[in-house]
């Protein structure tokens, strides 16, 4: 087995801004077997997640991946949502959401209060269902959240810009008019746009909640490709509702399911294995279309 | 089908009727505003005129012109907006962004807001005088009569802010926090433009209300109808100044009525502009689609 996921990381220098001549561009697919050694990125440890009264999650213990792209599939809300945004601690802004349990990312609590909630974000980027881009220019969009890390640089910002919507192969569709309104993108140029914005803080892990689900399906396959493209490069985890999608882009899968009026995990495992030999009966019913 | 035809009629004929009762409601309306304003227009127009804009007052009003009055009136609003506008503008971000909708410190603060609305604006004069003229010695002056125009401004900047910030989506505030943005950012550079319409609608109000408002200035600001020198000097706002010709001043009808006409123009000027404002100002920060 070769590999090993420390080679799956981007080297910190490939992302560095000004290279020139307009290189920004991912670089070839890293091949091979992907995640044969897996690291662990993200530890989850006896989550539980509660709105108000209502357990949203229970008990969910998981590992992610260094590098991978791990698929959280189930039916509507069986917690998976939560569950991805208790990872950057989103959470924290819904009233009423309470989280116990334990969540380490590269050995850290996130919970500690050493741990700098901001600092944790832009390392953790995140997609949403519905492209959010904001009401400001395409450039501006991008610019926003480098100015608050600190890249003002003018020269700077603008070959981040370039290199990342390269990244998501919107720089030609809108090289002419990144002063143009975000919102005045296609839906499915909107969601590259976010996923743009997200690279653009150089994150290492990328949690997306159906990014393709508002999408029509060229749009749609477009961004699937592109999320397949980002595989071993960034630690992803993808919440989705199209099992196709999950089985072609996804190295692991994790089954989330609705037992006793609270999601909880019912299997994870490699995709093939969820897929085609699923352990659990409730997998088995709910990939086969069975169930769900 | 001969049957349906009486029913069909009588529906029409009501359906006519509510017609015509909401359009006579809407003419009374218009007809109102055209009536006051052709009154203001025609007793006021031949008094009009550039040094009427620009004199001092003689003859208590009868004549001369209100050139002090519109100097201390746009002071007076000037003291007013500068203290109302980022005191009542940072309460309506802690409502709307700092606590949560029914906590119980925003209920307290939007109540006592709601109660100042509803208080009386001769009752914030004589607070006014007792607080700011009397109490903090500032006597009768434009200093003490904008700061209690000030009080009056709150309620409605707070209320018209916060339903304006509370109106931008939820998604924005997602994914900024999500981008990592401080809440301060997410605030300048997404919320506020975004809520700046009805910001500008709070400040047109609130100006609105400032210049037409006589009776919290008739104990702070005062009427003396001088060239201020300074914001510790009285002052005689234009509404006070149509209100001593018209009650105390006779033969002061056609200065009333020339200053009246010169605070609707100016009304309408104050309100044209601070719409282009609010347009170009979200224009930069804000690309509309």
């Amino acid at each position: 087995m070769h590999g090993g996921s420390e080679q799956l990381r981007r080297p910190a220098s490939e992302k560095t801004p000004g290279k020139g001549d307009g290189a920004y561009t991912l670089g070839p697919m890293q091949a091979g077997p992907v995640c044969c050694d897996p690291q662990p990125l993200i530890q989850v440890d006896n989550l539980s997640l509660r709105y108000g009264a209502k357990t949203a999650l229970d008990n969910v213990t998981l590992d992610i991946y260094r590098g991978c792209i791990t698929a959280l599939i189930g039916p509507s809300g069986c917690g998976k949502t939560s569950f991805l945004s208790s990872i950057n601690r989103l959470t924290d802004l819904i009233p009423g959401c309470r989280t116990t349990g334990r969540i380490r990312v590269d050995g850290c609590d996130i919970h500690e209060s050493a741990c700098d909630v901001q600092a944790l974000r832009q390392r953790i980027g995140m997609v949403f269902q519905k492209p959010t881009p904001f009401p400001v220019s395409i450039s501006r969009n991008i610019e926003l959240p480098l100015h608050e890390r600190g890249i003002k640089r003018r020269a700077d910002t603008a070959a981040i810009i370039e290199q990342v919507l390269r990244d998501v192969g919107l720089w030609d569709e809108v090289r002419d008019r990144l002063h143009a309104s975000a919102l005045s993108l296609s839906g499915g140029q909107q969601q590259r746009l976010c996923i743009a914005r997200a690279l653009a803080l150089n994150p290492q892990i990328l949690l997306m909640d159906e990014p393709c689900s508002a999408l029509d399906p060229i749009a749609s396959g477009i961004v699937e490709d592109l999320i397949g493209q980002l595989r071993g490069r960034y630690t992803i985890v993808i919440v989705t509702h199209n099992l196709a999608q999950a089985r072609r882009i996804a190295n692991y899968a994790a089954f989330f399911w609705v037992g006793g009026h609270a999601g909880r995990l019912v299997e994870f495992g490699h995709c093939r294995q969820i897929f085609e030999s699923p352990a659990h009966e409730l997998t088995a019913a709910y990939v086969n279309g069975v169930r769900g | 089908m001969a049957e349906t035809v009486p029913v069909k009629s009588a529906g029409i004929h009501r359906d006519r009727f509510a017609q015509l009762t909401i359009y006579i409601a809407a003419f009374m309306v218009c007809a109102a505003f055209v009536w006051i304003l052709s009154d203001i227009v025609r007793g006021g127009v031949a008094h009009l005129s550039w040094s009427f804009l620009v004199d001092a007052p003689r003859d208590a009003g009868r004549a001369g012109g209100i050139g002090p009055i519109l100097v201390s009136t746009v002071l007076v609003l000037l003291v007013a907006l500068t203290a109302a506008l980022p005191l009542g503008w940072m309460t309506a971000a802690l409502l709307a962004e700092y606590v949560s909708a029914d906590s119980t410190f925003g209920s307290a603060v939007r109540y006592s807001l709601q109660v100042l609305a509803g208080v009386p604006s001769i009752v914030f004069g004589l607070f006014g005088n007792a607080f700011f003229s009397i109490y903090l010695g500032m006597g009768f002056s434009i200093l003490s009569g904008g700061l209690t125009l000030a009080c009056m401004l709150l309620p409605i900047l707070v209320s018209t802010g916060e339903a304006g910030l509370r109106a931008v989506p939820d998604a924005y505030r997602l994914s900024a926090a999500a981008l990592g943005m401080s809440r301060k950012t997410t605030l300048f550079h997404l919320l506020l433009p975004a809520a700046a319409p009805s910001l500008a609608a709070g400040l047109l109000l609130g100006i609105g209300r400032a210049v037409a408002e006589t009776a919290a200035l008739l104990f702070t600001s005062g009427y003396v109808d001088r060239m201020p020198g300074s914001l510790l000097d009285s002052g005689r706002t234009l509404a006070i100044h149509i209100f001593d010709l018209s009650m105390n001043v006779s033969g002061g009808d056609a200065s009333a009525h020339a200053s009246a006409l010169v605070l609707i123009t100016a009304l309408l000027l104050i309100n044209i502009a601070a719409m282009r404002l609010t347009a170009g100002w979200q224009r930069r920060k804000i690309v509309p689609e």
